[in-house]
């Protein structure tokens, strides 16, 4: 892009950043998020980095934007009332998700209700197999009577999933037809919102889509009208939780891809960083207020995945989320930030979070009523933090209330003092952090302390030094502008978009055409995408996801981007001549 | 240093090693082969001390593996010996009566050694795909005829992997190369163990685990013994029915909480079956003590410390069974074992204890082929699918849902892509939940065919057709199991069955019991049932 007046906007769950980039220079903004009104904060930030620039909405060249809105519609469950449809024998995969229980030990556990109840998820005749091929037509006449239902029944949007619907989308695309022509609801279809293998995950992604649909496209809808009438005539894009942008009228239909949109700005930042110090191997780390997020970047690009869990509902545990499949960047977020409240178990032993006093009432020394020691008590009993010049001098921190509250708490207990009772609340979240982030590099193959870090958020600059230590890094970075990160990150992101098809194949009966089909359909897509924004030259990489036949966890294989009738055959070939398992000595 | 900070440097350690386990089971999921392992999570890993004494152990795992794992280290050692130990050895075994209670199940143990000190042990377990004899059910009429055995013995020496055994398992099993991947993958996830604990030794300087270890289990020792001495103390009783292979087989047990000890015994429980059902002891031992964990200590780790305070004991029977006895489906009988030992902490604990639920796993393992001359696919197909649960004191039961195995069920999807076979249902099943105050979890209908042009054969392995499971404190039974075929034919419980082209499987999997008086439940939860169809207005 060539725009040389470009502005970043990134809602939080507590504040809203603004990055405005001019050819003099940054200049950038911290609002409150307004839960109301969303859109207001975006535009008191924008007031204030534009007189600061010297500069009105009409000089704004394009606005770029993330928000962690549809994540908190997910968390928060204040979506819409949504009505799933499916195929017969079907409708509770969203409800059954993997029939196992996330805690070992606990009896007493509660799974996550399905976003969408029982009593709306509606089932109908038809089904297609495993190959794509029609095994029971769809029954129309059951369609058109559960589309009158529908459109009766009080609902804000349609979800629509089918089994094999990544392999022949025909039932899910008459389904959507036939209901469109009877109700004015928004309709997402699994096959168009995550074209992947697994009901559970595509299911529960296309019910989310349509969830936080009607809420995202409203409130999208406002922001466009807003920034008009205040003089701005500039596009507007979407950062989507992959990384790249999208244009407001592609996130109004698939605002599920916002979900982890903050988070993907930060990862772009800390690549961005990366490549302008030509670090090919890092390791970003952003820790806030209540979480810490490890991401790792190779080659100045972040790790992405297919699919993600969110609004994990215990403890962070693995399995007590749902899980979201679309393109993402890849990180792992604990319940580790300056928030996290400090506690000792039934074995003496220091704990942290995931509970958090969060902003209100904060940690023991922002003396708002929280007697529970937190880690920025800890950090400030232990002097990495003045006390008179906290944020800006905003906030006036008390050592006294720090440290009164880990002894009442942990002190007494350990039979230690203020200081080292301290010292072990930072090595144990320091820890923590540590083996999250070595867990996380062997899921990728990769080994953790061949990075360099770097350093972002609120709480992360505080915590650095000691777990490059305990991860035998030897270089962190801190950069300028660590505190608005995600929206500078917006500014660095490309004109990106990754469109996904699943089709399983082994390469002893590889057909290349099939595949040359399949791939030319998703450039098709991923091109419509990215020509709404750019007219530039577009890069394209492909990516195979291969697994030796009978192993389940795939690598991704970069192919050649040609088109060449040849190149099925080619890629086959060279893999065929490779033995199906070659057990090396020792 | 002082003694209180040299706690917090314990404290990092130990979370340390956690850690490293966490990181070698990630290894075993990355790599296996075996679906039950890489989709559905049937697998364990732990670091071990020298003496053969348990750590720390990997969440990731299903008791089954974890708990039997922390025994079968110490016949390693036993029979290994230390002076035959090397550096680069890894050790296997599949052995029922020393490993996990089945053959299907390969137990690789690899001593981990900083120079020349032998300094702990890394143990991991996985369910391979096949151990060759007649496949995985319950026809055995002994081990003998349920695969390949493969005693205590080194799979590789001095990192040389033994090629010999290689070749006989490559002649003994169905899949071999899948399996000998896995044998491959089980080595490679005790190497990423050993490794990072000897970085970590090097890191902070350790020469031995010793002191850690001590820190470990007294404080793991101090935690469980402080909660079992908030128990009553005294002796329980009770009995439980299930299904066995052709007739009923009934359970019993007799739970005493002492000072500092809670120990089960068995004794009264039928004697072993003629079918592979009969399940070595030292399977009964991981889930009596994993049912006596969730309620005594849920919240404390599983180490050598926390899982000794628990003894069993039983005279030979179906729960203690010897050699030669047919084991294979061990599980079905053995996850029934918390039900049986819940009951007996019930009566200790009135009021606190979970119903039982549908308990075993409704595993199939289909055998898929074309009809007699037609063209089409051969596939192995295995699925894990749950019951019920119980209902817990203030909570309905879980749908659907795995308890006390810890393991995932397979997508439909990909179950599809794995083999010519169509799920045309897997729904939760209306009016299978006990009744109570607190209602028992809803078990599940599924519906398979094969596709057209083929057939199917499966090992059925289901409990609790003629015995569901029972309410608590006034809650009524679950509803129990059905196996048929669409056109009506009742099939039994356990055992080969057909399933002929164009004829749907259709299994009805148990719901939980429920917990307290029908008659206290709240009406807005009955209100609740009926919208959502948990409960349909035709029954009562």
């Amino acid at each position: 892009m060539t725009s040389r007046i470009r502005l970043g906007a990134d809602i939080g769950g507590t504040f809203t950043d603004i990055a405005l980039e001019t050819p003099r220079g940054m200049h950038s903004a911290k609002v409150l998020t307004s839960y109301t009104a969303p859109e207001q904060a975006i535009l008191d930030g924008i007031d204030m980095v534009l007189a600061e620039a010297g500069l009105g909405y009409g000089d704004l060249e394009i606005v770029i934007h993330g928000t962690t809105l549809a994540a908190n519609s997910l968390i928060e469950r204040r979506g819409a009332r949504v009505a799933f449809v499916t195929a017969e024998g079907f409708r509770d995969v969203t409800e059954m998700r993997t029939e196992s229980r996330f805690d070992q030990y606990d009896l007493n556990m509660v799974l996550p209700t399905p976003l969408v109840p029982r009593e709306d998820r509606f089932t109908v005749t038809g089904r297609i197999g495993a190959q794509g091929q029609e095994l029971a037509p769809l029954d129309e006449a059951a369609l058109e009577a559960l589309a009158d239902r529908i459109a009766a029944g009080g609902f804000g949007a349609v979800a629509i999933g089918f089994i094999h619907s990544y392999m022949n989308p025909a039932h899910e695309e008459r389904a959507r037809a036939i209901i469109a022509a009877k109700t004015g609801l928004p309709i997402s279809i699994s096959s168009e919102v995550s074209p992947q293998v697994r009901e559970f995950e595509r299911f529960n992604t296309v019910c989310a889509n349509a969830y936080v649909r009607p809420q995202m496209a409203d409130y999208l809808g406002r922001l466009q009208v807003r920034l008009k009438d205040k003089g701005a005539g500039c596009p507007l894009f979407m950062i989507h939780s992959g990384g790249g942008l999208i244009s407001v009228e592609t996130a109004a239909e698939f605002p599920v891809r916002l979900v982890e949109s903050g988070p993907a700005g930060g990862a772009i930042f800390a690549a961005d960083v990366a490549e302008r110090f030509g670090l090919e191997k890092v390791v970003s780390y952003d820790m806030g207020g209540t979480t810490a997020k490890i991401c790792l970047i190779e080659e100045f690009a972040p790790k992405t995945a297919r699919t993600f869990e969110v609004a994990r509902s215990t403890r962070f545990a693995k399995g007590s989320g749902m899980p979201i499949s679309i393109p993402v960047i890849e990180m792992i977020e604990i319940g580790a930030g300056g928030g996290s409240i400090a506690w000792v178990d039934a074995m003496g032993r220091i704990q942290t979070g995931p509970e958090s006093a969060a902003s209100e009432p904060g940690p023991a020394c922002y003396q708002r009523g929280s007697l529970r020691p937190a880690i920025t008590d800890a950090d400030l009993v232990l002097g990495k933090i003045d006390p008179d010049n906290f944020a800006g001098g905003a906030i006036r921190l008390s050592s006294d209330a720090a440290r009164a509250a880990i002894l009442s708490d942990m002190g007494d207990r350990l039979n230690l003092t203020a200081t080292p009772a301290a010292f072990g609340i930072c090595e144990v979240v320091d820890e923590n952090m540590a083996n999250a982030a070595r867990v996380h590099a062997v899921e990728n193959g990769k080994n953790i302390s061949d990075n360099i870090m770097v350093a972002f958020g609120g709480a992360a600059p505080l915590h650095a030094a000691r777990l490059c230590e305990k991860l035998g890094i030897d270089l962190c970075l801190i950069p300028a502008g660590a505190g608005v990160g995600s929206a500078i990150g917006f500014l660095k992101a490309p004109f990106g978009y990754e469109a996904l098809a699943s089709k399983v194949t082994r390469l002893s009966v590889f057909v290349p055409a099939e595949v040359n089909a399949l791939l030319d359909g998703l450039k098709a897509t991923a091109e419509g995408f990215v020509r709404a924004g750019t007219d530039g030259a577009i890069r394209r990489e492909i990516t195979a996801y291969m697994r030796y036949f009978g192993q389940g966890w795939e690598i991704p294989v970069a192919l050649p981007d040609c088109h060449e009738p040849t190149l099925g055959r080619t890629e086959a070939g060279a893999s065929r001549s490779r033995p199906v398992f070659d057990p090396a000595p020792g | 240093m002082t003694d209180a900070t040299s706690h917090i440097r314990m404290q990092v350690m130990w979370n340390r090693l956690i850690s490293v386990v966490e990181e070698q089971a990630m290894t075993l999921l990355r790599t296996a082969f075996s679906t039950s392992v890489r989709e559905a999570g049937d697998l364990s890993a732990g670091v071990f001390d020298p003496e053969g004494r348990m750590l720390a152990q990997a969440v990731t795992g299903t008791p089954g593996h974890v708990n039997t794992m922390a025994e079968a280290v110490l016949h390693f050692i036993a029979e290994i010996g230390r002076d035959d130990m090397f550096p680069g050895d890894t050790y296997v075994t599949n052995d029922p009566w020393k490993g996990t209670g089945h053959l299907h199940d390969i137990t690789m143990v690899s001593p981990s050694f900083l120079g020349d000190t032998l300094v702990g042990f890394f143990a991991c377990t996985a369910h391979v795909v096949d151990v060759g004899g007649r496949g995985f059910g319950a026809d055995g009429k002994s081990v003998y005829e349920e695969g390949i055995q493969i005693p205590i013995m080194k799979f590789a020496e001095r990192g040389q992997v033994n090629a010999d055994l290689i070749r006989i398992l490559r002649a003994n099993v169905r899949e071999a190369n899948q399996v000998v991947g896995d044998f491959y993958s089980l080595a490679a996830c005790n190497d990423v163990g050993h490794q990072r604990l000897i970085q970590m030794m090097d890191e902070i300087g350790l020469e031995t685990l010793d002191a850690l270890g001590a820190f470990i289990f007294s404080r793991t020792r101090a935690a469980t013994l402080d909660r079992i001495a908030a128990f009553p103390k005294g002796t329980w009783a009770n009995e439980l029915s299930t299904d066995g292979y052709d007739s009923p087989v009934k359970l019993a047990c007799e739970g005493s909480i002492a000072d500092g000890s809670v120990n089960v015994d068995f004794t009264g429980a039928d004697g072993m079956s003629k079918h592979g059902i009969n399940v070595p002891i030292i399977y009964t031992k991981a889930y009596a003590c994993y049912a006596l964990k969730c309620v005594v200590a849920p919240d404390i780790p599983s180490n050598w410390a926390s899982l000794e305070a628990f003894t069993i004991s039983s005279p030979t029977n179906i729960l203690n069974a010897e050699r030669p006895a047919p084991v294979s489906v061990r599980h079905v009988i053995g996850l029934l074992v918390p039900d049986l030992v819940l009951g007996a902490l019930a009566r200790a604990l009135p009021g606190q204890v979970l119903a039982e639920g549908a308990a075993a796993l409704w595993n199939i393992h289909m055998s898929v082929r074309p009809v007699a001359g037609a063209q089409g696919r051969r596939a192995e197909i295995l699925m894990f699918n749950s019951g019920g649960m119980g209902a817990r004191p203030g909570l309905d039961g879980l749908s659907a849902t795995a308890f006390p195995s810890g393991v995932m069920t397979m997508a439909v999807e990909a179950t599809e892509q794995t083999g010519p076979v169509v799920v045309w249902r897997k729904e939760l099943r209306p009016d299978s939940g006990g009744d109570g105050q607190y209602r028992g979890g809803l078990g599940q209908v599924i519906e398979i065919e094969p596709l057209p042009g083929h057939e199917f054969d499966f090992s059925a392995m289901f409990d609790r057709i003629n015995h569901p499971a029972k309410g608590r404190d006034g809650g009524l039974a679950g509803a129990a199991g059905k196996a048929a075929l669409d056109d009506g034919t009742v099939l039994k419980p356990k055992g080969w069955q057909h399933v002929p082209a164009g004829r749907r499987l259709v299994l009805h999997l148990p719901g939980g019991g429920g917990f307290g008086d029908p008659s206290s439940r709240d009406p807005a939860e009955r209100a609740n049932d009926l919208a959502k169809g948990y409960v349909t207005e035709t029954v009562k």
